[in-house]
């Protein structure tokens, strides 16, 4: 038998979808900014003097960033509540997606500053300010503006992740597909059309993150 | 109050197994304006980077202006609030306004309220002549005015000792002249400078002393006349006839 192409029961189903759009945009930017501030103190703590800070911070983003994300989610929904941390699945999700963005964030701004020139340390140690001065002051935002292209990428990127935040009942987008397909039987265009809400929520945040990286980082270079 | 606003003494600096600094005795009275010559390598950079300590030192002492200077950083910062420094690369920070980079230091070390630091920038701005361009970033200025931009950043704080470290060797030959010219008016000041370069009509206009190094040694030191007119070592006179005959 021919399958007959109908998308008038999913578009029917807009509401779901409208909802599902706007809970991964705010679980994905939620976790975006928190996942941001996480990376960079886990980085800061991989550039301090103590050993300790240092190992802890190292394994921290060796274990996440070598470990699949489903299995994270789960450890965070399913395992964490046997240890008597119980949180509800939107909180989960956000927790591990952003712990999952920390370790990522952290290396990209760590080679960031990497990139910076030495002098602009000794430039700032000269001047008498202090180690958190000259990261916050002097090469914060050289360093991020260096690597700010792979930053929206990992934003992106994350943002695309949510979708397995499904998997424990978060109630996201993809989380609305499965509901609708149950609903409707309509597999193809039901992930067709979520496929292209997502196609454009990608658009969006990185014009969004272009429009921010062009205020943050305006200044003239050579 | 100590008279002198230098003393190194017997100071050893070494990278890995490599000596590049060897039993420096050197004494730098207040308002007196040293001039630190030498082949490349010599460490002259580095010696007046121990200074404020942005090297550190694995033997001797180092006081800066009565202050001693813990090899493990002891002081360093009450020794930085008075130590001002130009480097040859300007290293101004790309992301603020020139006066932006004027007043950071002032506001995070010295705890200036905005105004006044804004105030104490412009007035040094003024100084080195570059006011003007205040608002714009250090990207859009020649090497010249970002040198002269670093030089009032560093007074901005107001130190009594300044060093230079090859402040002009980074620029085109167009724009050596209005650094050095600054240089000169600061001499006037009665700051203590100690500056590292191969600008010799500046030594023979500015310096009361020309200190020449080699090998991580001081070789010789004394004043311009003397230095060029009668230097008694052998090395000094073959570098100083390599770089005044070319």
């Amino acid at each position: 038998m021919k399958y007959a192409i109908d998308f008038g029961p999913v578009l029917a189903a807009w509401p779901e979808l409208l909802n599902g759009t706007l809970s991964t945009l705010k679980i994905s930017s939620v976790s975006i900014v928190l996942g941001l501030i996480m990376g960079i103190g886990l980085m800061l703590l991989r550039a301090s003097d103590s050993a300790a800070a240092m190992a802890m911070a190292l394994g921290y983003i060796e274990i996440v960033r070598n470990t699949p994300f489903l299995v994270q989610v789960f450890f965070i929904f399913f395992g964490l509540p046997a240890l008597g941390y119980r949180m509800g699945t939107e909180q989960a999700a956000i927790l591990a997606l952003s712990l999952n963005c920390a370790a990522y964030t952290a290396e990209i701004i760590r080679g960031g500053l990497d990139s910076i020139h030495k002098g602009q340390f000794e430039a700032g140690r000269a001047l008498g300010l202090h180690r958190f001065d000259i990261f916050r002051f002097v090469v914060f935002r050289p360093a991020v503006r260096a690597v700010y292209p792979a930053l929206c990428s990992q934003f992106i990127l994350l943002m695309l992740t949510s979708s397995i935040v499904a998997s424990i009942s978060a109630e996201d987008l993809t989380y609305a597909a499965q509901t609708i397909d149950a609903q409707t039987f309509r597999s193809t265009e039901v992930y067709f059309v979520v496929g292209a809400i997502y196609l454009a929520l990608s658009q969006l945040l990185s014009i969004v993150l272009q429009a921010i990286g062009r205020f943050y980082f305006s200044y003239p270079v050579k | 109050m100590a008279d002198m606003a230098i003393e190194m003494a017997g100071v050893d600096k070494w990278f890995g197994s490599h000596q590049v600094l060897t039993g420096i005795d050197l004494s730098v009275a207040r308002a007196e304006h040293i001039v630190l010559c030498g082949p490349s390598g010599s460490g002259k950079s580095t010696l007046i980077r121990c200074i404020n300590h942005l090297e550190g030192t694995q033997a001797g002492s180092i006081r800066v202006g009565g202050i001693e200077l813990g090899r493990d950083g002891t002081n360093v910062d009450q020794i930085r609030r008075n130590v001002g420094m130009v480097f040859q690369q300007f290293n101004l920070f790309p992301h603020l306004t020139v006066l932006e980079n004027c007043t950071l230091a002032q506001r995070r070390v010295r705890k200036t309220a905005p105004a006044d630091a804004r105030d104490r920038a412009m007035t040094y701005l003024e100084r080195v002549r570059i006011a003007e361009q205040a608002a714009k970033y250090p990207a859009q200025l020649s090497g010249g005015q970002q040198q002269r931009v670093a030089i009032a950043r560093a007074l901005c704080l107001g130190p009594d000792i300044m060093l230079f470290d090859e402040p002009t060797s980074a620029l085109d030959p167009e724009m050596v002249k209005e650094v050095l010219d600054t240089m000169i008016s600061l001499a006037d000041d009665g700051i203590t400078m100690i500056c590292v370069t191969h600008e010799m009509g500046f030594a023979r206009a500015v310096a009361h002393r020309v200190v020449f190094m080699d090998q991580g040694r001081i070789v010789e030191s004394a004043p311009p006349g003397d230095f060029f007119g009668s230097p008694r070592h052998e090395r000094t006179r073959a570098f100083l006839g390599q770089i005044l005959n070319h």
